[in-house]
């Protein structure tokens, strides 16, 4: 089974724009999607990702701008004129057919022959590995199986473009990663086009060839996995990628072209993205770049700590009020004060926005 | 494929002008295609229900008699013929008393009947008197009240009383027919609206300390309220318009003249539709003033969701 | 509840219960004095008939016409379901699928045909009716007999339309189904359990409906419980025991469906219709 109708080069979404109300849901949107692509729409709940699939889907309308398939407009045309699969959230299969009928629904709507539309199911039952629950109603199914009947659903009608509403956030953490795999895998297999939209950040990592960060209904960043988590370009990027330590200080240049903010007198020394020296500054640092040194500049208390394994993880209140999280090899007790240190390769200095 | 090249020229209209095409624009509001759907009902209730009320009470204002006593003709000859205007009175005498026992029954019961874990039997029981309906329910107490029925033979039995009393063609028989036939159904109404308020309402009461009687006037009465009002008015507006029964049961030409028979005479014996109209707007005027009278003193009561946290 | 109950809460439920069953006991009594009459031959001044006999039925059936009355009926309650079914189903998915202005105004308009009693809208409705030469036709009944069913259809499936996930509708559009496709493949199969439960209470309200029937319907096109008004109100003119018996078979008519219908609905859905509908 290949995409080979209906192809297309690109995907443009251009200044798309969803009002709910006073609430800009999306605002002035614009992304382009290359064909056979993996695109994850990455963001906190409320950022206008599911707007943004829901948009693409048709199942909302746009309050302005145009989304365009090559040269020709899509945005103006009814859902079930577009001929996208998609794979809902809560699977949202059609209770009353069982799974052939649902995998085949879509190409019943679209005239497809008889014979045609059986061995389209066979080949769709077959990629899933469902293929001895075909008579099954979908209420007979367990969570995963459901999942693997909404992708084949999607896919049967071999579309340009599959569009994906969190699929996996109703499964538990195992059924969670072997679907994480078998999406991959199916992917790969068939190379659609793939819209992925998700707030969970391993899954944004693991799946897509680009991510693309939303917040307040607004692109913040698209990058490749690795861009991403190594060099977010903005503060609040940087948090939702995993950054949980902010700390806030005035960045001064360092004679090695480095950056560093000054936190209790002593400067953390970082990388240095969008910053000038002299400005308001925000360092970013993961947890588990955070740790115990004797060298470390940054004094803070213990609150709580737990043992995770390899490794303790930890809360400790800097003199300034601010909670930080971090790692330690070594047990920490609550009340001990620490001497925090990072690497300043993994330490991020942004400027300081408004916001 | 109209659709889609329409659409489709919309769309490079739209393009340029950057206005979405009417359809979109309207689809915001809530129009479309699927709203359209209600329009055949809608239009139905329209043409079948408001414009005949339309129609009615215009032709009320057209009497027969408007060019000698003007367009208020109907209204003035009801008003001033005792035999037209008593008939209001005939009605509420029957109406009245019947919704309050009805409604006065229903509570105590209904409350006993939510904690039954099978009510279902009891209700299947009620709901087959509201299906019979009114003329069934006349003929079967013809039989069963009449001088020779079962009732008054029973009582004779039991020595409660010396010979049969009259029950049928009065007031009496219109009054028990309307009871059978009302009480069924301002009873499984009352009781959806008691079964409606969260049991661990009542729970949370008797730990405070409340008795049966202090949790029935504190907590179930004032939820009950606003179901209450509107369970008395819609056995009012039934019993107001008794028809059948007033005519199989009761003293049609006498004490139970009702004013749905003024109505009838008027309409379809005296094929006086103007005069019929009449009657029938001061029908509906006063079901609704009661109806607003008791709905406007509901805002004493509380009004919102009876169930706890989810409403 | 197992713990000691004061006596004047055990007095108080005695005597409810007692309420309850003294009036069961009444309607059963009445509706049995009914059955026992039709099959009855001399009922004079004791507690049961000289003796049985089914002849009053055969009797009724041909005094009153009965075939002809029962085919009327049948077309009348037949063609208001088809209707109802016909108007009322995408009426309630319209209105509970969408929100728009004037919404409120469309509700209260479907709902004040279902709470006003057909006798107040009945004579200026059968005017309008005889007006425009639908009068005392057939066609003129089905009319008469849509008014207030229509808007019960819509108001009970309003809820049972709203439970349906609103993704499940999506994902069929998504797959290329258009309005009709919707209808037929997915909401159609999927809201057939509500359908037919309000169609039912449908048929059931219309057997029984006297006033609006009464008011429009000829002498050629009386359904069963007409016919039955004006042979009781006859009385004397034919035998009693006649008359029960056409009470009976309108009795077993609408029992039947009621029993059909209370497998799909519960009792309470009969008259606490459109409990939520008004929270809209």
């Amino acid at each position: 089974m290949a995409i080979a109708s209906r192809e297309f080069n690109e995907l443009r979404l251009d200044e798309v724009s969803r009002k709910f109300g006073n609430l800009n849901a999306l605002n002035g949107v614009n992304l382009t999607i290359r064909r056979g692509e993996f695109i994850a729409l990455l963001g906190p709940s409320g950022c206008g990702k599911s707007t943004a699939l829901n948009c693409l889907a048709g199942l909302l309308q746009l309050t302005s701008g145009s989304i365009w398939l090559d040269d020709k407009r899509i945005d103006l045309l009814r859902p079930e004129e577009r001929s996208f699969g998609m794979v809902f959230q809560n699977y949202a299969l059609f209770p009353h057919m069982n799974v052939r009928k649902n995998i085949g629904f879509g190409l019943k709507m679209k005239g497809e022959t008889k014979a045609n539309t059986e061995r389209k199911i066979d080949e769709a039952l077959a990629l899933v590995r469902l293929g001895a629950q075909g008579e099954k109603l979908p209420g007979q199914l367990s969570g995963g199986q459901q999942q693997r009947v909404a992708i084949a659903r999607a896919i049967a009608i071999e579309p340009p473009l599959v569009l994906m509403d969190e699929p996996l956030s109703n499964l538990d953490a195992k059924l969670r990663l072997e679907m994480r795999a078998e999406i991959r895998r199916i992917h790969t297999m068939l190379g659609a086009t793939t819209i992925y939209v998700t707030h969970d950040q391993d899954e944004a990592l693991s799946l897509a060839d680009r991510i693309v960060v939303m917040s307040d209904g607004q692109v913040r960043q698209v990058g490749t996995p690795e861009e991403l988590y190594a060099r977010p370009s903005r503060a609040d990027v940087a948090e939702f990628m995993g950054y949980r330590n902010l700390i806030r200080a005035t960045a001064s240049a360092r004679p090695d072209g480095q950056m560093a903010i000054m936190v209790g007198g002593t400067p953390v020394t970082g990388h240095a993205i969008n910053v000038v020296a002299g400005a308001p500054a925000v360092a970013a640092i993961r947890p588990d770049d955070l740790s115990p040194h004797p060298e470390g500049a940054i004094i803070a208390t213990v609150e709580s700590a737990e043992y995770r394994g390899r490794d303790f993880y930890g809360i400790a209140k800097m003199e300034s009020g601010q909670e930080l999280y971090f790692r330690s090899e070594d047990k920490v007790s609550q009340g001990e004060t620490l001497k925090l240190g990072a690497d300043p390769r993994r330490v991020l200095i942004y400027a300081e926005t408004a916001a | 494929m109209n659709a889609l090249t329409d659409t489709f020229e919309d769309g490079r209209r739209a393009a340029s002008t950057q206005k979405r095409p009417l359809r979109m624009r309207l689809a915001q509001r809530g129009f479309d295609g699927v709203t359209l759907l209600m329009l055949p009902a809608v239009l139905f209730v329209i043409l079948l229900f408001v414009y005949p009320f339309m129609y009615g009470l215009f032709l009320s204002f057209e009497p027969k008699k408007m060019a000698t006593e003007g367009i208020f003709a109907n209204y003035i000859t009801f008003f001033n013929d005792p035999f037209l205007f008593d008939t209001i009175w005939k009605t509420l005498r029957l109406a009245v008393p019947v919704s309050i026992l009805n409604v006065a029954l229903s509570i105590p019961i209904a409350m006993r009947v939510r904690l039954m874990r099978r009510q279902r039997l009891l209700t299947t029981i009620l709901v087959i008197p509201i299906t019979l309906g009114t003329v069934l329910i006349a003929e079967g107490l013809l039989n069963y009240l009449g001088p020779q029925g079962w009732l008054n033979r029973t009582l004779i039995t039991f020595h409660l009383i010396d010979g049969p009393i009259r029950l049928v063609h009065n007031y009496a028989g219109v009054f028990l027919s309307l009871l059978i036939s009302g009480f069924p159904f301002t009873f499984l109404l009352t009781l959806s609206y008691v079964t409606g308020i969260d049991p661990s309402l009542e729970q949370a009461a008797s730990t405070l300390g409340a008795n049966a009687r202090a949790r029935f006037r504190y907590v179930i009465l004032p939820l009950l309220a606003q179901g209450l009002a509107i369970a008395f008015c819609l056995t009012f507006v039934q019993m107001f318009s008794v028809f059948p029964s007033a005519v199989l049961l009761g003293e049609p030409a006498g004490s139970t003249r009702v004013i749905s028979i003024a109505a009838y005479v008027a309409a379809f014996e005296e094929y006086d539709y103007s005069m019929a109209s009449a009657i029938a707007m001061i029908m509906g005027f006063v079901q609704l003033l009661i109806v607003v009278l008791i709905l406007a003193s509901r805002h004493i009561f509380y009004r919102g969701p009876a169930g706890g946290a989810k409403g | 509840m197992t713990q000691h109950q004061p006596a004047s809460e055990k007095l108080w439920s005695t005597v409810i219960w007692v309420l309850v069953i003294f009036f069961v006991i009444n309607l059963f009594a009445m509706i049995a004095s009914v059955v026992v009459s039709s099959f009855g031959t001399r009922w004079l001044g004791t507690w049961l008939p000289a003796g049985l006999t089914t002849r009053w039925y055969s009797s009724a059936w041909d005094e009153f016409q009965l075939g002809e009355v029962l085919i009327v009926t049948f077309q009348v309650v037949g063609a208001v379901v088809f209707f109802c079914g016909v108007l009322g189903v995408p009426a309630a998915y319209a209105l509970a699928r969408r929100d728009f202005p004037g919404k409120n105004i469309v509700m209260l308009l479907l709902l004040l045909p279902m709470m006003a009693p057909p006798i107040t809208f009945g004579i200026p409705l059968a005017t309008v009716l005889y007006q425009t030469g639908f009068g005392g036709t057939l066609s003129g009944v089905i009319l008469a007999n849509l008014v207030p069913t229509v808007p019960f259809v819509v108001l009970i499936m309003i809820p049972f339309i709203e439970q349906i996930d609103e993704r499940v509708e999506a994902a069929a559009r998504v797959f290329g189904a258009g309005t009709w496709s919707l209808f037929r493949y997915i909401l159609l199969p999927m809201l057939a359990p509500g359908i037919l439960a309000a169609l039912l209470l449908v048929l059931v309200r219309t057997i029984a409906m006297f006033e609006l029937t009464f008011f429009t319907a000829g002498p050629a096109n009386q359904t069963l419980v007409v016919a039955l008004y004006y042979a009781v109100n006859a009385a004397g003119v034919r035998a009693v025991q006649s008359i029960d018996a056409m009470a009976v078979v309108y009795m077993v008519t609408t029992l039947v469906w009621l029993l059909i219908a209370l497998r799909f609905v519960n009792p309470t859905q009969i008259v606490a219709r459109a409990k939520r509908s008004d929270a809209h």
